[in-house]
């Protein structure tokens, strides 16, 4: 078992701003002007009610594990980094997310269990851009207060 | 309007080969294509509606319509992943119902067993949406499917034990078909000793990889009579997808849900009249989440319906995939909608093999999961009453 590959993603103009709130350790999600829904994955408009604009609001970090697998066979430069855990998380403000969890026990990530959200450098950055980040999640604590 | 009894499978072709490296998958495509026309007893020249999905060689349907030197009048290459052929047949119904069309043919053709990865896939993945916000090392179905699986089993108490039965019946069904890659009967201990992939999904809880394809005929009623041949009527149709909702996503259900009661509806039938069923088998759990979906038993209670041997034929509560499915038989350019027609057929003709016929079998229904469970997906059923 080694790192995860953190390979830099596809993106395009109309995501930027949540790729923009990773690379300063913030999760900004985009949520509907009219009917305030999460949106995920993040769209420049509302797909729940058909509303065109979204404010890209920051989120907690904050969720439980919904559902996981740990991957126990992979391919490229995944490969090496198995087992590793591939999950859908729930943020307390809702949305279901893909994603993976970094933990040092794959198999004891759980369904219900408390996780935050971290934010990875890119491995590879393109030359001359700045390093984005990617989103994943590892085990915290409880809340507090 | 209903496409209730407006159109006929005649012809239902599977390839024999599991492993082609010698062929090109346009030569596949031609050899299902004459297997289904040899089997109705019809020719390419009456051919006026073409089917197939998007991983069709070339310009899909312009390229194969090409190759395959049809006059097409009607043209659908509808792509929800392996339940494309599904809604391919109610398309077609449909389309010879409003005269569009006579004799529809549908293809399917690929070799993802001894030609690298399935057509299709890679680029079209990278161009969409979602790209930038999944990836995380999930690259075969498998891993997606497990999380749907994990949840199910974190909802209901299903467990692997229940799983493995789906792939036991398959195995205990494949033993008698000549043509499938596995036909070793296995039992729920091989299942759950067979190593892990994606928690909680076994090697032997996934599809078998093969080359190879098949092909359907749809004619009007009229047609059909003049053939002589049996096949299965079109008695209901229902298609539907699922996603994302925005990430209010719910994985212990699939777009069966929808698509399921739209065809019994259709059909005038309840999914206790049913005496065969082909399900789309990728993966154990999407049989077991399509079962709840379609009705056979409710949600949360599949683990107690293909316990002990619920799909086995005969005997079981509900005879399935009597081929050996996709766990055992074929999964062809890893898409299993085809095949699920193709074995609905076969046994509302009588003609599957004598050790897992269903006797007097009326009624029929085919259902296929396309693309991927956990994320998004298409579904499509059909009930099949039988045409002699």
């Amino acid at each position: 078992m080694s790192e995860l590959p953190a390979l830099d993603p596809p993106t395009n103009s109309e995501v930027e701003p949540f790729w923009a709130g990773l690379a300063t350790d913030r999760l900004l999600l985009p949520e509907c002007d009219a009917c305030s829904h999460v949106i995920w994955y993040p769209r420049s408009w509302c797909p729940v009610c058909g509303h065109d604009s979204v404010t890209w609001t920051e989120m907690s970090g904050r969720g439980t594990v919904y559902a996981c697998t740990v991957i126990r066979k992979a391919m490229g430069p995944w490969a090496d980094a198995t087992p590793y855990v591939s999950a859908y998380i729930e943020l307390v403000e809702g949305p279901r997310i893909l994603a993976n969890v970094v933990a040092d026990d794959p198999g004891a990530v759980h369904i219900g269990a408390l996780v935050a959200a971290v934010f990875v450098p890119v491995t590879d950055p393109p030359d001359g851009s700045p390093s984005r980040r990617l989103l994943r999640f590892a085990p915290r604590g409880p809340d507090h207060g | 309007m209903s496409i209730r009894g407006q159109a006929v499978i005649v012809g239902a072709y599977e390839h024999p080969g599991r492993s082609l490296p010698d062929r090109t998958v346009p030569q596949i495509h031609h050899e299902v294509a004459a297997g289904a026309l040899a089997d109705a007893g019809l020719a390419l020249a009456d051919v006026d509606a073409y089917f197939c999905d998007s991983t069709a060689p070339g310009f899909g349907p312009v390229s194969m319509a090409e190759y395959l030197g049809l006059a097409a009048r009607y043209v659908d290459s509808t792509e929800t992943g392996g339940s494309s052929y599904l809604a391919h047949v109610g398309h077609a119904a449909a389309a010879i119902a409003t005269g569009k069309c006579r004799v529809a043919l549908i293809t399917l053709a690929g070799r993802p067993r001894t030609g690298g990865a399935a057509p299709g896939g890679a680029q079209r993945i990278l161009d969409s949406p979602e790209a930038g916000f999944e990836q995380v090392g999930i690259f075969s179905p498998v891993g997606n499917y497990a999380l749907s699986a994990s949840r199910h089993m974190h909802e209901f108490g299903t467990t692997s034990e229940q799983l493995a039965w789906i792939k036991v019946a398959a195995s205990e069904h494949a033993q008698h078909n000549p043509d499938a890659l596995l036909r070793d009967v296995v039992t729920v201990d091989d299942v759950l000793a067979s190593p892990m992939v994606a928690d909680p999904l076994h090697r032997l809880d996934c599809c078998v990889v093969t080359d190879g394809g098949g092909a359907l005929v749809v004619v009007h009623p009229d047609v059909a009579r003049s053939l002589g041949r049996a096949g299965a009527t079109v008695l209901g149709h229902g298609e539907a997808l699922k996603h994302g909702d925005a990430g209010r996503t719910d994985l212990t259900y699939s777009a069966a849900r929808w698509s399921g009661p739209a065809a019994f509806a259709e059909a005038g039938v309840q999914p206790t009249d049913v005496q065969y069923a082909s399900i789309y088998d990728s993966f154990t759990i999407t049989v077991l989440i399509a079962l709840e979906d379609l009705g056979f038993c409710a949600k949360g209670q599949g683990g107690a319906f293909v316990a002990d041997g619920g799909l086995r034929s005969p005997g079981g509560r509900l005879p399935f995939n009597t081929d050996g499915g996709g766990l055992c038989n074929n999964h062809p350019a890893n898409r299993g909608g085809m095949t699920k027609v193709i074995e609905a057929v076969r046994q509302l003709r009588g003609e599957a093999h004598p050790a897992v016929q269903v006797p007097g079998c009326e009624l029929a229904l085919a259902h296929g999961t396309g693309g991927a469970l956990s994320t998004r997906h298409g579904s499509a059923t059909l009930v099949l009453g039988a045409y002699a």
